[in-house]
């Protein structure tokens, strides 16, 4: 039967062929054709990681850490690679429940199938190690390392600021951010925000089937490495900071220290003020909420967001206009009788004060004094043409002592301040007011009012005699040695250097015989300029300028405590303490000291 | 009791272009192992008695011994002891049913010491011998009418056996011994009929069984208006429409209460009825996404991500060819293709030239064994079959498929000599 059938050798012979041509061709469309498998294989194999660079350290001007990072670990879901796992379980790792587990895991969807998503922040490195073991079961997660900023002190936090996740905006703003990433979002953290946060890494690893990471992919030669944060070295002395804070403790008030030859803030103060760990990791968003709840505004930054009426620490500013624009000359006698400032039938009260200069009318805080000079000053029709000119000019000499603006240095949110403008009060009083219509303005009330930065930095145009240099709060960028030299110009004010001269021995003449001779320290010549500040809404806030040593200044202080009282009672020994911790390193008033941060002040 | 050869007749007519192909696959195979076992960080020697490679090698080496041994022997051995090998093998296919060890889902290894054999492979070639011994024998013998019948046990005898190891891939090969009976004869209608009832499956599974009836119906309707005149046709008509729905039936049946889910869902994704690339269906995505990602000329040597990183199941054995697509591309597909063509092609041609019919049909028996191990290999690991665990011969890991279609191979090239 065998022979007649060789035809058939050639039928199985095609048959075959046919079969095998089938196949080479199905093989050339799946491996040459489709180029889709190639993208999913990499897929698979290949996950390409962001490696979060530590963000930069803050140190104070003594090389004391301010804030510093600790680890800290987010779970992450790639949908696509999710295969069934034990929910259950994860549930019970992670403290979740089911449903929001599924919704994660359904927003993440939603995002994207291939590229990570956060599924559950800042896990705790208890669970991570848990989780790393086991992730084999759970596959289309890992897990990220990320850094969080962690305060070894709690203080500082207004001007520090504080770091979070990212929102839509700043993804928009700047390519460089990716959802759930960090942003500084206020204070030195947003100032320096390109600084500090160093430059992202991406790696590329391979991971088998069991969601274990093997290996780099390609031997990382297509990684990016990351570049951590640059560390930064603020202005501040965190034991002064750490002081001030102590003092305010029980207040509401602002206390600012600047260094006059450098315009570095010391210390900036805002009372009530709250632990910056507050503000860190998962509890952040119910602590927030927290502070933004409470009534007292612990959130609030007193010392660049609030204005406040100087009161009688203006003195000093409206005293050196009058001298420069030869108003009066050091000789210059007021009198005072008669129990004030008489406006018809408005008195701004003083105390009888007798015939005195400028160097009695500091030391005295003669309202009177100040009132004719500041009347004077607006009534020079020899220099100006009429009360407009004269006012511009004064808000002329006012700004070039720093007021009326925002320095733009590294700062969070400053206000302005209000002194109104000329054209404000020619509408309001129709084109009729003079000198006397704003007197009250000549010793710091009415309807000036500036932030307790403004004030400081006009006490360190007093102390450099002349000028000014932007106050900021970083010293050094990556090196402690190597200075932020972006803020360092000097900025003159409009004043002759000879007229600071007289104005700090009235300042030391209130230490020595005046309203402020609470502010003395044994051993050093301390100026200073007491306040007390009407204030609408209650009882007057107490105020205290200060400048210490007075023949070379090393610090000037501005300190506010709302609803103090007299200067001389509250923020005068607050100041005095401050200036004695810093240029002494210790304080010798001991019980001072403790009935200060005793005293609440509701 | 045959004579043995003397020795200088050795390798006079030995047909050198099969041991090329074989050494050529064999060391493919034994690369590809290696490369699905390698380490990148470095910590892969080529001895490490723990690792397939190195089992290979020890594979390879004594199938080297066995080529040898095969080639000195009197062919006359081979022929003689065909009943006995194939009764010795059935033998122990049925022990395993026994004493048995079970790897993955199929009981069909005997463990002997540290190394596991599987008899079913060994059967083929016994089958092979055995079948062209009583087809020679049952040619002279004239028996006819029993012939085919006697033929068609010697086949069922394994398959039944294997079925019951839940060996479903190797009983599907048996069926390869179609081509040798067609060669010699078989009348093309059960050809015709098979390929009508393959058809028949297919859309029964692919859609359903109504779509299945409804198509035999309306084909019955045509015959029986063609035939409308002619009442003996009719009748026939009648009875193989009733023997096509019943088969639809006993599919349909087979499919919904012979097979196990895994089975069903492998058909089930073949016939595109349901897509479950991260469940049921992971495997062969994998192995289509390992192969698919090669290109042209592959990623190279050991750079195979899908089957570096296990993403592949099975990598070394039934689904070696991932990692030669992936690793070598197109480039290798052609190379792989090529060289199993070269050896099927050329053991019909040679069984072709044989005036020895007994050489003939096992050369035609063991080209459809090497065939079908091929296409269904290759098929499964690409999407066009459903997952059927058979090995891809000389390529894939293993002893026992080693020296089984080792033995096949020389049994050829020795009597083929002769």
């Amino acid at each position: 039967m065998a022979q007649n059938n060789s035809n058939r050798y050639y039928i199985i012979l095609g048959a075959l062929g046919l079969l095998l041509a089938l196949y080479t061709f199905h093989l050339f469309r799946l491996q040459v054709l489709n180029k889709s498998w190639k993208t999913k294989a990499e897929e698979n194999a290949i996950r390409e990681k962001t490696i979060h660079p530590a963000r930069g350290f803050i140190y104070d001007r003594n090389d004391s850490l301010l804030v510093y990072n600790d680890a800290a670990y987010d779970l992450m879901v790639v949908p696509k690679e999710l295969r069934n796992f034990d929910t259950s379980e994860l549930c019970r790792v992670l403290d979740m429940e089911i449903v929001d587990v599924r919704k994660k895991i359904e927003k993440a969807k939603k995002y994207s199938g291939s590229v990570p998503s956060l599924f559950k922040q800042q896990i705790s490195k208890e669970d991570y190690g848990y989780l790393q073991e086991k992730m084999s079961e759970f596959p289309g997660f890992f897990v990220q390392e990320r850094t969080l900023r962690t305060y070894p002190q709690p203080i500082a936090a207004h001007i520090l600021g504080y770091v979070s996740e990212v929102d839509d905006q700043d993804v928009e703003n700047d390519s460089y951010y990716r959802m759930g990433d960090y942003i500084g979002k206020s204070g030195i953290e947003k100032a320096y925000e390109p600084v500090l946060r160093g430059v992202k890494g991406k790696q590329k690893v391979l991971v088998d089937v069991h969601n274990r990471e093997v290996g780099p992919y390609n031997n990382g030669e297509d990684d990016v490495v990351a570049v951590p944060g640059t560390s930064i070295w603020s202005t501040l002395d965190m034991q002064l900071q750490r002081y001030g804070e102590e003092l305010m403790s029980g207040k509401r008030g602002a206390i600012v220290a600047i260094e006059p030859k450098t315009g570095e803030i010391l210390c900036l103060i805002s009372s009530p003020n709250y632990d910056p760990n507050l503000l860190v990791g998962t509890a952040r968003p119910k602590n927030y909420g927290k502070l933004v709840a409470d009534p007292e505004k612990p959130l609030f930054n007193r010392a660049l967001q609030a204005a406040y009426p100087p009161g009688s620490t203006f003195k000093l500013a409206n005293g050196l206009i009058a001298l420069q624009d030869h108003i009066i000359t050091p000789s210059s006698v007021y009198s005072c009788s008669g129990g004030g400032y008489h406006l018809g039938s408005h008195v701004v009260h003083c105390h009888n004060c007798g015939s005195l200069n400028i160097y009695s009318a500091i030391q005295r805080s003669c309202n009177t004094f100040f009132c004719r000079a500041y009347y004077n000053i607006l009534s020079n029709r020899v220099k100006y043409k009429n009360i407009d000119e004269a006012y511009t000019a004064w808000l002329d000499y006012m700004s070039s002592m720093g007021f009326l603006q925002q320095f733009n240095t590294d700062l969070p949110y400053e206000l302005k301040g209000r002194i109104p403008t000329a054209e404000y009060f020619d509408k309001k009083y129709n084109n009729s007011w003079n000198g006397n219509t704003v007197v009250s303005m000549g010793i710091g009330q009415g309807e000036a009012a500036v932030t307790p930065l403004q004030m400081a930095n006009m006490l360190a145009v007093i102390a450099n005699k002349g000028y000014y240099i932007r106050p900021h709060v970083v010293r050094a960028i990556g090196k402690k040695d190597s200075l932020n030299t972006q803020f360092s110009e000097k900025v003159y004010s409009k004043i002759e250097p000879r007229h600071f001269e007289t104005v700090l021995q009235g300042m030391r003449q209130v230490v020595t015989a005046g309203t402020g001779r609470g502010a003395a320290i044994p051993g050093i010549e301390v100026a200073g300029k007491t306040g007390t500040a009407q204030n609408p809404h209650g009882r007057d806030h107490s105020v205290f300028a200060l400048i210490a040593p007075a023949n070379d200044p090393e610090i000037v202080i501005f300190c506010l405590v709302e609803n103090g009282g007299f200067g001389a009672t509250v923020a005068c020994p607050i100041a005095s303490l401050m200036a004695e911790f810093y240029l002494n390193r210790k304080v010798e008033r001991t019980d001072l000291e403790q009935r200060m941060k005793e005293m609440k002040i509701k | 009791m045959p004579k043995l050869e003397p020795y200088n007749k050795l390798s006079k007519g030995f047909d050198v272009r099969l041991i090329c192909y074989y050494l050529a696959l064999v060391l493919i195979g034994w690369i590809t192992i290696y490369s699905t076992c390698y380490i990148p960080d470095g910590s892969t020697p080529i001895f490490d008695f723990g690792q397939p490679y190195s089992k290979q090698m020890i594979w390879i080496g004594t199938s080297i011994v066995l080529a040898i041994v095969i080639l000195l022997i009197d062919s006359g051995i081979i022929q003689h002891y065909a009943y006995f090998f194939y009764l010795f093998c059935l033998l122990l296919m049925i022990l395993v049913l026994f004493i048995g060890s079970e790897i993955n889902g199929a009981k069909s290894w005997i463990k002997i010491g540290g190394f596991s054999i599987q008899p079913t492979e060994f059967m083929k070639v016994a089958t092979a011998l055995a079948l062209a011994k009583f087809m020679q024998e049952g040619k002279t013998a004239n028996q006819r009418r029993y012939v085919w019948l006697a033929q068609f046990a010697l086949i069922f005898i394994p398959v039944v056996v294997a079925l019951l190891q839940h060996d479903a891939g190797s009983a599907l090969v048996f069926f390869s011994f179609i081509i040798l009976f067609y060669r010699e004869g078989l009348s093309a209608e059960f050809l015709v009929i098979g390929i009508i009832a393959a058809i028949l499956a297919v859309i029964t599974l692919w859609l359903n069984e109504t779509y299945s009836i409804a198509l035999i119906t309306l084909v019955f309707i045509g015959f029986m208006v063609a035939n409308r005149t002619q009442k003996k046709k009719l009748r026939r008509n009648v009875i193989v429409y009733l023997a096509c729905i019943a088969f639809v039936f006993s599919v349909n049946f087979l499919y919904v209460h012979g097979l196990e889910p895994h089975q069903k869902s492998r058909i089930d994704t073949i016939m595109g009825k349901t897509s479950d690339p991260l469940g049921a269906d992971f495997n062969l995505n994998q192995s289509k996404i390992a192969i698919g990602s090669g290109g042209l000329f592959g990623k190279g040597y050991l750079h195979g991500t899908q089957t570096k990183l296990n993403f592949v199941p099975e990598q070394s054995t039934d689904f070696i060819f991932c990692a030669i697509g992936e690793e070598w591309g197109f480039f290798g597909t052609l190379v792989v293709f090529g060289l199993y063509a070269a050896l099927v092609f050329r053991i019909l041609k040679l069984s072709e030239k044989q005036r020895n019919p007994f050489v003939r049909y096992y050369g035609y028996g063991i080209a459809g064994v090497f065939a079908i191990h091929f296409f269904i290999n290759i098929g499964m690991t690409t999407g066009l079959l459903p997952i059927i665990g058979i090995p891809l011969p000389f390529i894939s890991y293993g002893g026992s498929s080693l020296w089984a279609f080792t033995i096949m191979l020389f049994c050829f090239i020795k009597l083929n000599d002769n």
